[in-house]
């Protein structure tokens, strides 16, 4: 056991070390959602209507939830690479945890996560951004956060030891990603939206995510939200994380 | 390359002879060891044993089965059928204890491009266990051997080709092992890059690693083993020491280098009786096996003058490996060109 937090950090670290030596992939993490939020902000976010708030305090949670939620990209395009250039191979023949190359790929994503989330908040708070809420909410809502990346972590784990290519791992990602968060009510009101787009984004896990978020930080009307939340992130992960193990035994043992 | 791969701490050399194989028995045993993938048997009762401290190589072209080999042997796969011992230890049993002994440098350079080589080194001391200053220490160490201390601190994608293999090497001897598998250790290399390679490897003998490598190559086997089993669709087909190989064809070699290619028919048709094998012709010389020494020259001459048949060259010379290999399998070993049908 104590093996395996060992081997989970050395790996984490590894995976961390990448951002020093790859400039490109820290820019995916900072610069990125830091446009994305402006451009929504400024862009469209006179022709939304979000009634009873402000477009700027409505969108940013749904611009969190969304950055999250492609926060484990970097699983996917590391994973693909590791099994294609045979790191995986090395990795199997040390005497080391079998788990904690899985383990410390996710874990190191919880690190990017913190680092855009943080990035995002602060943009947020020099556009405008305010809280409504107290700090243990506060803290509430980066938990959920935390939570809900390192659930969308195992997606991207599993889909970057599916696909044979980094490119594919990035298109198939957006694709399934992309869809998923703008038929939500991260950027618009569910309400606003035709028919049978308002009954998928109702049911939307990312409606429900985001919702949560707003009743943490903007004291909106909760529901049942913030406990669907985290049942989602944890379903999602108990699908989810022993496919990839699975997928992840297979891949390697060819 | 400097030759400083030293193992000389003593208290190190005590741990390792305890932590050897616990018994007599040979660095690897095979027996009997069947893995298919799907319909195709990639391995078809491959038996091997090499005693501790020697150089095996195995032998094969492309798509014999030899990556295979090395996969079950580093517990990379699991063998369908056959037992495989290793440094005294069961592949699949004993995986993980094993996995302490072994070293693996393969075909493709299995370093994290993204990290520097220092970096790289420490990850893998780190792995297996080492604290951060002992592997970074160890790190330094490998890579002042093989030359790339200038580029400790810079990112491993910046390498050449050659640097990789070295840093890949140094990756696999980061723990020490008594036990070294190279798949294929020299393949895409330049010339200079692979001879120093092999020195590292003759190095490395020396000091009592016994190493497991795989190779296309005849000259690199004829160079670097002490042993060579050639390996051709699954199976061993040939053991023995290089010159053990060599006498198994007896006799010499007749080479014939033609004026003109499309005159081998008739130069083998001349040439026939000499041998107790028919002659085989390739890119216009036509090789035989011949009895005896005496006379044989002339004998080759008169028959070829005969038939009528305009030659370039005509010479005897013992039989290299490639010879060995092309009588054993019916096929050139570098001819071969099919995938290697796994990984």
């Amino acid at each position: 056991m104590r093996r395996l937090a060992t081997d989970t950090l050395v790996i984490s670290e590894r995976n961390l070390g990448r951002l020093r030596t790859a400039p490109d992939l820290l820019i995916a993490f900072t610069v990125q959602p830091v446009m994305f939020v402006l451009l929504f902000a400024y862009v469209f976010g006179g022709a939304i209507q979000t009634p009873g708030y402000n477009y700027i305090d409505f969108l940013i949670p749904g611009i969190i939830v969304q950055n999250i939620a492609f926060g484990g990209f970097v699983t996917a395009l590391g994973l693909n690479e590791d099994v294609s250039k045979g790191l995986i191979d090395r990795f199997r023949t040390l005497p080391m945890a079998r788990a904690a190359v899985l383990a410390g790929r996710t874990l190191a994503d919880v690190v990017t996560n913190l680092l855009s989330l943080l990035i995002l908040l602060a943009t947020a708070l020099i556009i405008g951004f305010s809280f409504d809420a107290g700090i243990g909410e506060i803290v509430a809502g980066i938990g959920l956060m935390v939570l809900f990346g390192y659930a969308f972590s195992w997606v991207f784990a599993l889909l970057g030891l599916m696909v044979s290519s980094p490119e594919s791992a990035n298109s198939l990602g957006f694709l399934a990603v992309f869809p998923l968060t703008f038929i939500s009510s991260a950027f618009v009101p569910v309400e606003s939206m035709p028919g049978a787009l308002q009954w998928f984004a109702e049911i939307n896990p990312f409606t429900i995510v985001v919702d949560a978020m707003r009743a943490l930080w903007l004291d909106a009307p909760a529901g049942d939200a913030i406990w669907g939340a985290v049942v989602w992130s944890l379903v999602i992960m108990a699908i989810f994380a022993p496919l990839a193990v699975r997928r992840y035994r297979h891949a390697a043992a060819r | 390359m400097t030759t400083t791969l030293t193992r000389s701490d003593p208290q190190e050399a005590a741990l390792r002879e305890t932590t050897d194989a616990p018994t007599d028995e040979p660095a690897i045993r095979v027996r009997g060891l069947v893995k298919s993938f799907g319909e195709v048997r990639a391995l078809d009762g491959v038996d091997l044993e090499v005693p501790r401290g020697a150089v095996l190589a195995l032998l094969g072209p492309n798509g014999a089965g030899k990556t295979t080999a090395v996969r079950v042997l580093t517990t990379l796969l699991e063998p369908d059928a056959g037992t495989v011992r290793v440094a005294g230890l069961d592949v699949v049993g004993d995986a993980r204890a094993l996995r302490e002994r072994i070293g693996l440098a393969g075909q493709y350079a299995a370093i994290d491009e993204n990290l520097t080589g220092l970096d790289n080194l420490i990850m893998v001391g780190r792995l297996y266990g080492m604290r951060r200053a002992a592997a970074r220490e160890r790190g330094l160490e490998l890579l002042a051997d093989f030359e790339l201390t200038d580029a400790a601190k810079r990112p491993a994608k910046t390498y050449s080709g050659g640097m990789r293999r070295r840093l890949d090497l140094a990756a696999a001897l980061v723990a020490k092992p008594p036990l070294l598998f190279l798949d294929e250790p020299t393949t895409g290399l330049d010339p200079r890059s692979r001879l120093a390679l092999w020195e590292t490897i003759e190095s490395l003998a020396a000091q009592g690693t016994t190493v497991l490598l795989t190779t296309q190559y005849l000259d690199e086997a004829d160079r670097l083993a002490d042993q060579i089993a050639v390996i051709d669709r699954g199976a061993v087909i040939a053991r023995g020491t290089s010159d053990e190989l060599k006498d198994r064809l007896g006799g010499e070699r007749l080479e014939v280098r033609l004026a003109d290619t499309t005159a081998a028919p008739t130069a083998e048709r001349a040439l026939a009786p000499m041998s107790d094998e028919p002659p085989t012709a390739h890119d216009g010389t036509v090789s035989l096996t011949v009895r005896g020494r005496d006379g044989t020259i002339v004998e080759a001459v008169r028959r070829l003058d005969e038939a009528g048949v305009g030659v370039l060259d005509l010479g005897l010379r013992r039989p290299t490996l490639d010879d060995v290999f092309l009588s054993l399998t019916g096929h050139v070993a570098e001819a071969a060109d099919d995938e290697e049908t796994t990984a």
